[in-house]
């Protein structure tokens, strides 16, 4: 099972390096947009799983700070790309990254227990791993607007702060 | 024989105020923005208040690591500690564990 969710991880990183090899590819800004948003609120919705499901005290407050978290993040991003005048746009990557979370939601939604705090914390970390590293090589260098590259290098720096965070609720679970 | 006397009293003085000082306690002010504690390094004394002004739009929280202190810091909004213990003390957010930061806190009589 979580063969299958790596694997869909990696087709999207696949998908973000191959788009990084071939600069004329690049992503435009409104697809890198819809991008950062698209993780964001799928991150959400996996804390909205986990705050249904969970009982555990650690893993709600850290899925309920996803929640804060990509929900500040997404409405600056709303509002910087209306004042922007950029539209975000749906792309391959986007597409990939939505099915690989729902099926790790319906992966998940299988679980309970420990068992479902464990699977949501080690996805957790490989969703921020995955994501951070398409914002550091793929649309961070890729985002030709100034005001864009500078909102998503903080937003790699929010990111890094919950892979690190997700990681030591990992290693209270080994 | 008088300059002597003036330089002690004046020595006096000058104790007295910097007791009074610590008493009343100083206020020293770490900003936050882009995820960085600003200055991540500072050095305060037994009584002093450490105040935090969050300018991200996430929250953080200023947690020390041996567990002594936990403050939140609201988005946009601001949160103290007062320390009463010297020592050297390693910080960090709870919600974004790559901020870090150190406060050493000395006695009242240590300069800086």
């Amino acid at each position: 099972m979580r063969t299958s969710t790596s694997c869909s991880l990696a087709a999207a990183m696949t998908l973000l390096a191959s788009t990084a090899v071939y600069a004329a590819d690049k992503p435009s800004d409104p697809q890198i947009a819809h991008i950062a948003y698209t993780a964001g609120d799928l991150d959400i919705k996996a804390a909205e799983q986990a705050l249904k499901k969970s009982k555990n005290k650690q893993v709600r407050g850290f899925a309920e700070n996803m929640v804060k978290d990509h929900s500040a993040v997404n409405d600056q991003a709303l509002a910087l790309v209306k004042k922007l005048g950029v539209t975000p746009e749906d792309n391959d990557t986007s597409k990939s990254l939505t099915k690989g979370a729902a099926d790790k939601l319906s992966e998940l939604g299988k679980l309970s227990g420990a068992a479902f705090d464990k699977a949501y914390v080690d996805n957790e970390v490989a969703y921020h791993k995955t994501v951070n590293a398409a914002l550091e090589t793929t649309l961070i260098p890729s985002a030709s607007n100034a005001e864009l590259k500078s909102f998503l290098q903080t937003g790699l720096k929010i990111f890094q702060g919950h892979e690190q965070h997700a990681e030591h609720l990992a290693s209270t679970f080994k | 024989m008088r300059a002597l006397l003036l330089g002690s009293t004046l020595l006096a003085l000058l104790q007295s105020l910097s007791a009074a000082g610590a008493t009343a306690g100083e206020v020293v002010k770490v900003s936050i923005g882009d995820l960085t504690f600003a200055p991540a390094e500072l050095t305060v004394h037994v009584g002093d208040t450490v105040e935090w002004d969050n300018a991200d739009f996430v929250d953080h929280t200023a947690t020390a690591k041996d567990g002594d202190w936990d403050v939140a810091i609201a988005a946009g909004k601001t949160g103290r500690v007062e320390l009463n213990r010297t020592g050297t003390i390693a910080y960090y957010c709870r919600f974004h564990p790559n901020m870090t930061g150190t406060i050493k806190v000395l006695t009242t009589e240590q300069p800086q």
